[in-house]
């Protein structure tokens, strides 16, 4: 049955010039905030996760890898990935390291430290990253936020490609620290209503 | 044949969509972005949301078993 197409179906190509522009320029870094600040509106305001379900066009770029480019194994995930400790774990390790990568924005912005132009893979590699910021184009702090979000969305994209490729193709829609963060406040704000 | 029926484990749902997207009876809804709610009425069985789920929490039950 062929399906309706919706204009949020294509979002995945957002997502992925997202990643091809951080190459380009470290600054369209901050376009990622959308994929942060959006999901937390939607589920505060309308207490749902239609961005999740609708929007989210990593989630689309995945299926697209995995099922019309036959990338994934389609493999069940194990269930210890699905388990509330992993996924409130992980979310809780993904909030560490983002105010992490906060306070080192804080310290180029009060002096005390010098802007590092890398890319922090799976927060141990740094890749030099030098060729996508031209030094004096910004404030020092807003370069080192663009190279730190960056990092924040490479990682995430890095793992939910291995995941992608080793079980279902949305295999990172589980354990998904915003997906996970934007289902706590869907479940505080309809508690009560079953 | 066996009526089947496609039933979600609530407990274990992260309520990311995909059943729902992959649905060809738009039986599937996530009301309040907790957990993935199953319309009996609509649902003929086919088991595209279970081979679909990331998180593998989808099971085809047979309609007699829910009865």
């Amino acid at each position: 049955m062929k399906k309706k197409t919706h204009w949020y179906d294509w979002l995945w190509i957002a997502s992925g010039l997202y990643l091809i522009l951080g190459f380009v320029n470290i600054l369209f870094a901050w376009l990622g905030l959308i994929c942060f600040i959006t999901p937390l509106l939607i589920s505060v305001i309308r207490g749902n996760k239609a961005y999740c379900n609708k929007y989210c066009g990593r989630g689309q770029l995945f299926s697209l890898l995995g099922e019309k480019l036959h990338l994934s194994r389609n493999k069940p995930i194990p269930a210890w990935i699905r388990s509330k400790w992993f996924r409130y774990g992980f979310l809780t390790f993904f909030m560490i390291m983002f105010f992490n990568m906060l306070y080192v924005t804080w310290l180029v912005f009060a002096g005390s430290s010098s802007l590092q132009e890398t890319v922090t893979l799976l927060w141990t590699f740094r890749l030099p990253w030098q060729w996508a910021y031209t030094d004096g184009m910004v404030t020092p702090w807003a370069a080192q936020f663009a190279f730190g979000f960056y990092s924040v969305m490479l990682t995430s994209t890095a793992l939910g490609i291995l995941t992608m490729a080793m079980f279902k193709p949305r295999s990172w829609c589980v354990y998904c620290p915003m997906g996970t963060m934007t289902q706590l406040i869907c479940k505080a704000k309809n508690r009560g209503e079953g | 044949m066996v009526k089947k029926l496609a039933k979600v484990s609530q407990k274990e749902c992260v309520a990311c969509g995909c059943c729902m997207k992959v649905c060809p009876r738009k039986a599937i809804s996530i009301p309040r972005g907790v957990y993935a709610v199953i319309d009996p009425k609509l649902c003929v069985g086919c088991g595209m949301c279970a081979k679909t789920c990331p998180a593998d929490v989808i099971s085809m039950i047979s309609r007699e078993a829910e009865a």
